[in-house]
């Protein structure tokens, strides 16, 4: 679960993370007033949504208006403002369609001597927390892992006892910092790792983490996601969700159990498992089709479960004929005929549907399916399955 | 002759008095009886706090996993145990000294893993999973949820990070007349008990394995990490099956692990490297059993 830049520094501030003073903003006279609260020569304008690259990303409404902008004055942060709220920012992350901006964060502006990267992921291969940390910061560090990978710092740290203070002076001094920022590191290093561990965070990131010219560290953007399957231990978390940022089908399937994925394509598919459901979108690709979704029904496939999942699928424009693709194993194969055939009545089919069975009873299975009556198309294997739905637009 | 299950296995489930516990302990025990011709009890009892004393369908219950132990000399166990609690039963059974913990639970929150792995690693136990299908011994036992009877006795030894692309593979195997020597599903999550590698030694030292079929997909790249294992320890014939290739970057495809981040863990790179080492790669999921016999006749 993702959160907004200026929740997770509130978060941060409350750890004893070093933040720059910011207000949250959402309306043009707010940014003037916030301005003025600040009392500094120049403030930050931040667009608040979840995808990256806000700095260089421009508004679809206002083409030349910047989705970050300095502002050194009450009146130029308000003009801004007015550029921004409610209109739609497209970033590199964001894809051509962007988002919609209803929020601004304003921070003071601050005095840097250095950029640098920090991010705090878990790692698959010590399976624990690992602190990355770059002397280029601003930079995507995809980037920097590419062309200097040399300049990238990992550090693994004890999930039971957090980043040590000796790690944390060790690694300031190997990105070059002076006394004075060491000592600063000793404390911003250890605190985010501790804040990462507190609060079940599956991503933190801060880019750039600047040292300030008076030796300071201090987050100057923040990025924190949190590990879904730990949210029953900090159930405050459920208010900081931003429904708008999140896909409104994949928040419907995920209401109803099922896990589903949107993607560009127009054959829809159905599947019974994850990894079937990954295989079932490359099979569509290999024999010339494109996959509309991922959705993994699960191991129950339940007549309610089906039927929601083919509402889902449906209610993509895009989708001009549908895939199920079920083996079934414990959950027999006429069971699931069951499901689908009351589900395809249900929904209402307008475009056609390829049914792939195999496992347990599918003898049985199929023949109820041909007794159906109903105007769907039998497939005996994967591959026929895959070319007949393919075909289906062709003709 | 097998990995991990053998006939001195004997089988606790933590959990078992919920529905799905009860379920899969019925199945793995007439599984044994019935398809595997076992006299004695497979499943020897359940786990559940506070219902200690009581029995369920013929299942003894205990309080404790250690209490279990003592009583029917139990060395393995497989937990359906809900997830917030999950974590603390992988170290209650490495700690009560069993040897093989198969973990079904989906959903258990990274640092529990990283928690409950870290312990087992201190102890004598294997952890399989979680978010797995579990280990199944065709002709000997199973534990976990895997349809028993698509499997058939043989000499491929199958490991996969998904449960429903397994049970494809093994009926796409048997549609070919080759059945499996163990079939272990690893599990979907970021942080798993047993990967790639350390079943691919145990199969390479199988006596009773010919072949390996392993099944991987996006994120991470323990692959990529089986790939270089591969290339410098494993002389059987390998085949492999990658799923992802269309799978959008930054998107979590169903399992908590199945995310390409940061432009790694991509099926491309995997295929690559597999291929690299010298694997039959099959292109199509419809063609994971013949790739199979591709590597074998190479």
């Amino acid at each position: 679960m993702k959160i907004h830049e200026y929740q997770a520094k509130q978060l941060l501030q409350e750890a004893g993370v070093a933040v720059p003073r910011g207000i949250v903003c959402q309306s043009p006279d707010d940014v003037a007033n916030a301005f003025a609260e600040l009392r500094g020569e120049l403030a930050v304008v931040k667009s608040q949504i979840h995808a990256g690259g806000r700095g260089k990303g421009r508004f679809r409404e206002e083409p030349d208006q910047a989705g970050v902008v300095l502002a050194k004055s009450a009146d130029e942060a308000r003009a801004n403002a007015e550029q921004m709220l409610g209109n739609t920012l497209v970033t590199i992350q964001t894809g051509e369609e962007g988002k919609k901006v209803n929020t601004l964060f304003v921070e003071e502006g601050l005095q840097i001597a250095n950029e640098l990267y920090l991010g705090i992921v878990v790692d698959r291969d010590t399976a624990g927390p690992v602190l990355i940390l770059s002397s280029e910061g601003g930079m995507e560090i995809e980037e920097v892992a590419k062309e200097s990978p040399e300049k990238i710092l990992h550090e693994p740290f004890s999930a039971a006892y957090g980043l040590h203070t000796f790690q944390a002076v060790k690694l300031a001094y190997r990105l070059g910092l002076d006394r004075q920022a060491v000592r600063s590191a000793a404390k911003f290093l250890p605190a985010i790792c501790r804040f990462f561990l507190d609060n079940d965070c599956s991503m933190a990131e801060i880019n750039p983490l600047v040292v300030t010219t008076d030796g300071d560290l201090i987050a100057l953007d923040a990025k924190v996601s949190f590990d879904e399957n730990a949210l029953f231990r900090h159930r405050n978390f459920e208010e900081l969700r931003d429904l708008n940022e999140e896909e409104p089908t994949e928040i419907q399937a995920a209401e109803a159990g099922l896990s589903y994925v949107k993607l560009e394509g127009n054959i829809g598919c159905l599947v019974n498992g994850a990894g079937l459901a990954m295989s079932t979108m490359d099979l569509i690709k290999l024999h010339g089709g494109e996959p509309a979704n991922f959705l993994d029904v699960g191991g129950g496939a339940n007549v309610d479960q089906v039927t929601e999942a083919f509402r889902i699928i449906l209610a993509d424009d895009n989708v001009k004929a549908v895939l199920v693709n079920i083996f079934g194993g414990i959950m027999k194969c006429d069971i699931i005929v069951e499901a689908l055939l009351s589900a395809y009545d249900k929904v209402g089919f307008s475009v056609p549907l390829v049914v792939r069975l195999e496992g347990t009873n599918v003898e049985k299975a199929r023949e109820m399916l041909a007794a159906s009556g109903k105007d769907l198309i039998a497939a005996t294997d994967l591959t026929d399955a895959a070319k007949k739905v393919v075909a289906t637009l062709n003709a | 002759m097998s990995i991990l299950i053998d006939t001195e296995t004997r089988l606790i489930c933590q959990g078992l008095t919920g529905k799905a516990g009860l379920f899969h302990s019925q199945n793995c025990r007439d599984y044994a009886k019935n398809e595997c011709g076992r006299s004695e009890d497979f499943v020897v009892g359940g786990v559940t706090p506070g219902k200690g004393g009581s029995d369920v369908d013929g299942f003894p219950i205990f309080n404790t996993v250690e209490e279990a132990v003592n009583k029917t000399g139990a060395n393995a166990t497989m937990i359906f145990v809900p997830p917030p609690f999950c974590g603390d039963a992988i170290m209650e059974a490495a700690d009560a000294g069993i040897k093989l913990i198969v973990a079904i639970t989906e959903g258990i929150p990274v640092r529990d893993m990283i928690k409950a792995r870290s312990y087992v690693a201190h102890t004598d136990s294997r952890l399989v999973g979680p978010n797995c299908p579990g280990v199944i011994t065709p002709g000997v036992a199973k534990i976990g949820i895997m349809p028993g009877y698509i499997h058939n006795p043989g000499s491929v030894g199958v490991v996969s990070r998904s449960g429903t692309l397994t049970y494809e593979a093994v009926w796409q195997l048997g549609n070919i007349g080759m059945g499996q020597s163990t079939a272990v599903g690893i599990g979907g999550d970021p942080i798993i008990g047993t990967n790639f590698i350390d079943l691919l030694e145990m199969f390479q030292n199988d006596p009773g394995t010919e072949a390996i079929l392993m099944m991987g997909e996006i994120g991470g790249n323990a692959e990529e990490q089986a790939a270089a294992y591969i290339k410098e320890n494993v002389t059987k014939p390998v085949a492999a099956f990658i799923a992802g290739v269309t799978a959008p970057p930054g998107k979590r495809m169903g399992h908590a692990g199945a995310i390409i981040s940061g432009g790694s863990g991509t099926a491309d790179e995997k295929i690559a490297a597999l291929q690299d080492a010298g694997v039959e790669v099959a292109e199509s999921p419809a063609d994971m059993g013949t790739a199979v016999k591709r590597a074998m006749e190479k």
